[in-house]
């Protein structure tokens, strides 16, 4: 048996579709949710584990695929670099969830890892490059 | 009676100017009005740290044995434009490494310039009777070269607009990472610490004003390029509700640091470089006051739909930096998340080192040898036969 944790990100137009569903009953695979975001005429994100033999694994992944349902590898961890991080605010643009902000007082960004989604848009959004994500 | 630049110069001096950043002078204002405000402030601090594209530093770097006149250059594989005599070339901020593309640029260069590091020169030549040399490889530091002198032709835009998209795909510009269909909205200005926008009509802030400059003493040289003052401006305030003004400003490298001059790379856009500046504005009388007295709520700025690929781009609202700041504004009855660019983090560190200078007596303030352009107008580049 094998465990994957992965990252989905789900069209507007699929955001009502059963896929996780799918999964369960055509893949035969055992699903544990870890976070999810999901709103009518959005994009929707989600934080699965997926657990099964390799192959109904492979095949569900290729499915989710074919569905053109975005899937990334989960990021163990978002490392935010703050001795160099200039508080410019270019990550917030991209957090959907606003695990990242700005303190109203203050304005230095600062990151709520509760709300995080480990979807890594933050990384590449960063001019600095001071964020940094650490994969399993 | 309107206060000089040489009174304010003489109690800078003697360590006697009162002087306040622009975020701290609102709330004096409201407290004791403009009238007692003017009398009683000698100087208010602006300040901004952003990107600014249009940057870069003009180097010399002396002369080898023997003689090379450059004609191509490269700083780490990054071009640099010697079409200047023998030894002096220009890096430009936004210029990408010809073997490390995006991740690399100018403003790296010059970063890595001022961080002691070494940088490698390399020259090539055609070849003169006076300067024989026909290629030349070096490394060269900060410390090593001649003139290393910051010019930014285009820095400190007076009231950049607000960036949306209204595509259905992810567009990477240099407003940052706009998610589609109206996904957010990205701002870049310092609002109330602003300079341009606390000196709308370019009153104290003209052609050798001295000012804070990547962690030096450096000065305007000029009006920057796309400089714009015929604006839309508010009607109360005077400040343009669209980009307007522009600042070509100029220091030496050598004394800069990167706490306040940084390279920075916009994902799947390019490189820029991010420059920190502040600029004090002195209360000559009531109007300067009114001026520093404007806040976030009644700052107005355009918000721009970068979703249609044109010049000019469609205007969707008129916001205010304090809308802005809350986090979110709403468009067409949806509401949008707003993130900022520029940082007012770094900006407020700046506006306080600046006012810590001049109570210090360690800089003092430079009336304009010339004054902006109130009239002068933008003009668009169309293809001519």
């Amino acid at each position: 048996m094998v465990k994957k944790r992965i990252v989905l990100t789900f069209p507007p137009e699929l955001v009502d579709r059963p896929i996780i569903y799918r999964l369960v009953k055509d893949y035969d695979l055992v699903l544990n949710i870890l976070r999810a975001q999901v709103t009518p005429k959005e994009e929707g994100k989600m934080v699965l584990e997926l657990e099964g033999n390799r192959e109904g694994i492979n095949r569900g992944l290729k499915y989710l695929e074919d569905m053109k349902v975005g899937v990334q590898p989960l990021a163990k961890d978002i490392k935010l670099n703050e001795q160099e991080c200039i508080s410019c605010g270019a990550c917030i643009a991209v957090c959907s969830p606003r695990a990242l902000s700005m303190d109203k007082d203050s304005w230095k960004l600062e990151f709520d890892r509760d709300r995080c989604l480990l979807c890594g848009l933050c990384v590449p959004a960063c001019p600095l490059g001071v964020v940094q994500i650490e994969f399993e | 009676m309107p206060k000089t630049f040489a009174e304010i110069n003489e109690k800078i001096k003697k360590g006697e100017a009162v002087v306040v950043t622009a975020e701290e002078v609102i709330d004096l204002i409201r407290k004791k009005g403009e009238k007692r405000v003017a009398k009683e402030v000698d100087v208010v601090t602006t300040a901004t740290f952003g990107p600014m594209c249009s940057s870069g530093a003009l180097l010399n770097f002396g002369h080898s044995d023997p003689p090379i006149k450059m004609q191509k250059v490269w700083l780490n594989d990054v071009p640099a434009y010697a079409g200047l005599a023998a030894v002096d070339a220009y890096i430009g901020a936004t210029e990408l490494s010809e073997r490390k593309g995006m991740e690399y640029g100018g403003a790296h260069v010059i970063e890595d310039l001022i961080s002691g590091k070494k940088v490698r020169l390399r020259a090539t030549s055609y070849g003169t009777d006076c300067y024989p040399r026909k290629e030349f490889e070096s490394f060269i530091t900060l410390g090593s070269i001649n003139q290393a002198i910051l010019f930014n032709p285009r820095n400190a835009y007076q009231n950049y607009s607000v960036a949306t998209n209204s595509s259905d795909r992810t567009l990477y510009t240099y407003m940052g990472v706009l998610l589609p269909n109206f996904g957010n909205a990205n701002y870049c200005s310092s609002s109330q610490l602003s300079p341009l926008i606390k000196d709308p009509l370019y009153r104290t802030i003209g052609v050798g004003t001295r000012i804070f400059l990547g962690g030096a003493q450096g000065y305007v040289a000029w009006e920057g390029t796309q400089h714009n003052p015929v604006q839309v401006r508010d009607e109360k305030t005077k400040i343009p509700m669209a980009p307007a003004g522009t600042l070509c400003l100029i220091g030496n490298l050598k004394q800069m640091s990167r706490d306040f001059l940084k390279a920075a790379v916009f994902y799947k856009y390019g490189v820029t470089l991010i420059v920190g500046i502040g600029i004090p504005i002195p209360l000559l009388d009531e109007e300067m006051a009114h001026f520093v007295s404007i806040s976030d709520e009644k700052i107005y700025t355009t918000v721009v739909d970068y979703g249609v690929p044109r010049r000019k781009r469609p205007i969707l609202a008129k916001v205010s930096y304090e809308e802005l700041r809350s986090g979110e504004i709403e468009i067409r009855g949806k509401k949008i998340p707003t993130a900022p660019l520029s940082s007012l983090y770094k900006a407020r560190q700046i506006a306080r080192l600046l006012k810590d200078w001049i109570k210090k007596g360690k800089f003092f303030l430079q009336e304009p040898i010339e004054r902006l352009s109130l009239d002068k107008r933008f003009k668009p580049l169309n293809i001519k036969p």
